[in-house]
């Protein structure tokens, strides 16, 4: 792991993915973005239900200046738009969710999610067929048996690599609300599925049965105060999992304590000064992405305003907040009326646990570093696509005299948000999604 | 949640927008928002927010309503959809022709056709 923080780290554009013009097509949104386990692939899912993998490729030895590019690897349709005519319910495709498994033999699997099916894909390469059939000619057609003079042995000769990708579970029917989280449990066995009001354990080779093991739905609806809103397995414990609520909380379950998790092991929980409190403050308060440190010591919440690390051994109070753009809280009336104030931001860590990266509007992202308590606030655009270029650190103004290279508050754009981000298991490389178009960053390598 | 008996009533008042040196940008906000929207918040029950997104995705009629309304208006002509098409049910009744047909992307995404920089 190279050495540095956030801010020692001068982060220089690689690659954007995605089309060119303004226009956004529905379908292109990306929705979803992941590296796997080892870092060499990286996967978008988008509204229109399809994934796309990148791989690294080798790095080139002559080339050392820079690491291998991520050119796409496969592409397929994991979800198709559905509709529920029982409920008169409109099925979206959009996958959601995009989780990775370890990898155990030559090919890859991952579980990918919309609103009501997980399906588990399996992505193989094939790079050798059979040639030589006794009853089949080379392009298929069946040969008369009678004309078949000679015997041959078939064999395997190499041909162009293809990558195939296809459904080995579908893992449907059991999701009444929405999903909106998917997590492999560290036994590699079990994942859990969230959805607004319950959480759902599978066993990844069972796809008829699955277990509830959280369940918030009141007796009487009109009793609703809180959903779920995210949940992860620990890396490390398998009995354990955490699930954030839209009304600020983490609740850390013990899945040996009992088979229906209802009552928590430990609630998380920030005390609010009552003073304090606006009919915006549970709005903001709603957390909308949990995620586990690699080390299963901390875990990070992100809510509207900030990105909050909470010690898995304290439970009144973050140990670290950090605000990713405080100067929306005089605009949270405008932010209310156009619906932004419900975005829903993801967040994640580098390899270390030592910088944490959250998106913004008017494609900014944000970078903190735990140990210098240093941040930075960079852009995805492509007017600062000139490979190895360092990127230059932008700065919002709030208020005020508005200094030369800052931006306004009412100047940002707020159609450009960045939800999606994903930092590489091992090296500085990041993968931040604007709208529609997907950008690929690295450190400067010297 | 927010409106309920455990606010202060004090929440509510609309306040002058012009002293906002002390109070929080969040209550401004809040006032500003309270000044457009009055009725915002006064409804008992649940919150409009969690039952609004768990019913995200509910778009169309219940097919019982579709033909009683029907049989009621023999004679007349049904309303046609309005631009609106995201209307649920109440006075707007969909018609087969209306609604948007529902297929998935053929196309392959742009991110694995498109340039490569």
């Amino acid at each position: 792991m190279r050495a540095g923080g956030g801010n020692d780290i001068q982060w220089c554009f690689s690659q954007v993915k995605g089309a060119v013009d303004d226009d956004v097509a529905e379908a292109d949104i990306i929705s979803t973005v992941e590296f796997n386990h080892s870092g060499e692939l990286l996967a978008t899912g988008d509204k229109g239900g399809r994934v796309v993998i990148f791989q690294q490729e080798q790095e080139n030895k002559i080339q050392s200046h820079s690491r291998g590019e991520y050119n796409v690897y496969s592409t397929f349709q994991s979800h198709e738009p559905e509709f529920d005519y029982l409920k008169s319910l409109e099925i979206e495709e959009k996958i959601n969710k995009i989780r990775w498994l370890p990898q155990k033999n030559a090919a890859q699997f991952l579980l990918s999610t919309n609103d009501k099916t997980i399906k588990l894909w399996k992505i193989s390469e094939r790079d050798k067929r059979p040639e030589g059939y006794n009853l089949k000619e080379e392009d298929g057609r069946y040969r008369d048996p009678t004309t078949v003079t000679t015997l041959r042995v078939p064999v395997f000769r190499p041909m162009d690599l293809m990558v195939e990708a296809s459904p080995r579970r579908i893992f449907a029917n059991a999701h009444t609300y929405h999903i909106n989280s998917i997590s492999i449990n560290s036994d590699y066995e079990t994942y859990l599925s969230a959805d607004d009001l319950r959480i759902n354990l599978w066993h990844l080779e069972i796809t008829d049965r699955s277990f509830n093991i959280v369940d918030i739905k009141p007796a009487n609806m009109e009793e609703l105060t809180e959903v779920i809103t995210a949940a992860e397995f620990h890396p490390n414990s398998c009995n354990t999992f955490v699930y954030s609520s839209s009304k600020g909380t983490i609740r850390l379950c013990d899945m040996r304590a009992s088979a229906l998790c209802d009552r928590h092991s430990k609630l998380f929980e920030e005390p609010e000064d009552p003073s304090n409190r606006s009919f915006f403050s549970e709005i903001i308060s709603s957390i909308s992405d949990v995620k586990f440190s690699h080390s299963g010591r901390y875990m990070m919440t992100r809510d509207y305003l900030s990105v909050k690390i909470w010690d898995l051994n304290m439970e009144n109070r973050p140990v670290e907040t950090y605000q990713v753009h405080e100067y929306l809280r005089s605009k949270l009336c405008s932010l209310y009326e156009n619906d932004c104030i419900f975005d829903k931001f993801e967040c994640c860590w580098n390899g270390s646990d030592s910088v944490v990266m959250t998106g913004s509007y008017n494609n900014f992202f944000r970078m903190f570093d735990r140990n210098t308590k240093r941040d930075i606030t960079l852009e995805a655009s492509r007017e600062n696509n000139k490979p190895r270029t360092v990127l230059k650190p932008r700065k919002v103004c709030a208020s005020g005299k508005r200094k030369k290279d800052e931006i306004s508050v009412d100047s940002l754009d707020f159609n450009k948000k960045i939800l999606h981000t994903a930092w590489h298991p091992k090296e500085n490389i990041i993968a931040v999604a604007t709208t529609n178009n997907l950008y690929i960053f690295q450190d400067k390598v010297n | 949640v927010a409106g309920g008996p455990e606010c202060d009533v004090c929440y509510w008042l609309v306040e002058d927008t012009q002293e906002k040196e002390g109070i929080l940008p969040e209550r401004a906000e809040e006032a500003k928002l309270k000044a457009k929207y009055p009725s915002l918040g006064q409804k008992p029950g649940g919150s409009d927010f969690l039952m609004k997104r768990l019913q995200k995705g509910q778009k169309y009629f219940d097919s019982g309503d579709y033909n009683m309304a029907k049989a009621k208006m023999k004679n007349k002509q049904l309303p046609s959809a309005g631009p609106d098409k995201s209307l649920v049910t109440g006075d707007h009744i969909p018609t087969p022709q209306d609604l948007p047909q529902r297929k998935s992307s053929l196309v392959t995404s742009k991110l694995a056709g498109g340039q490569v920089e």
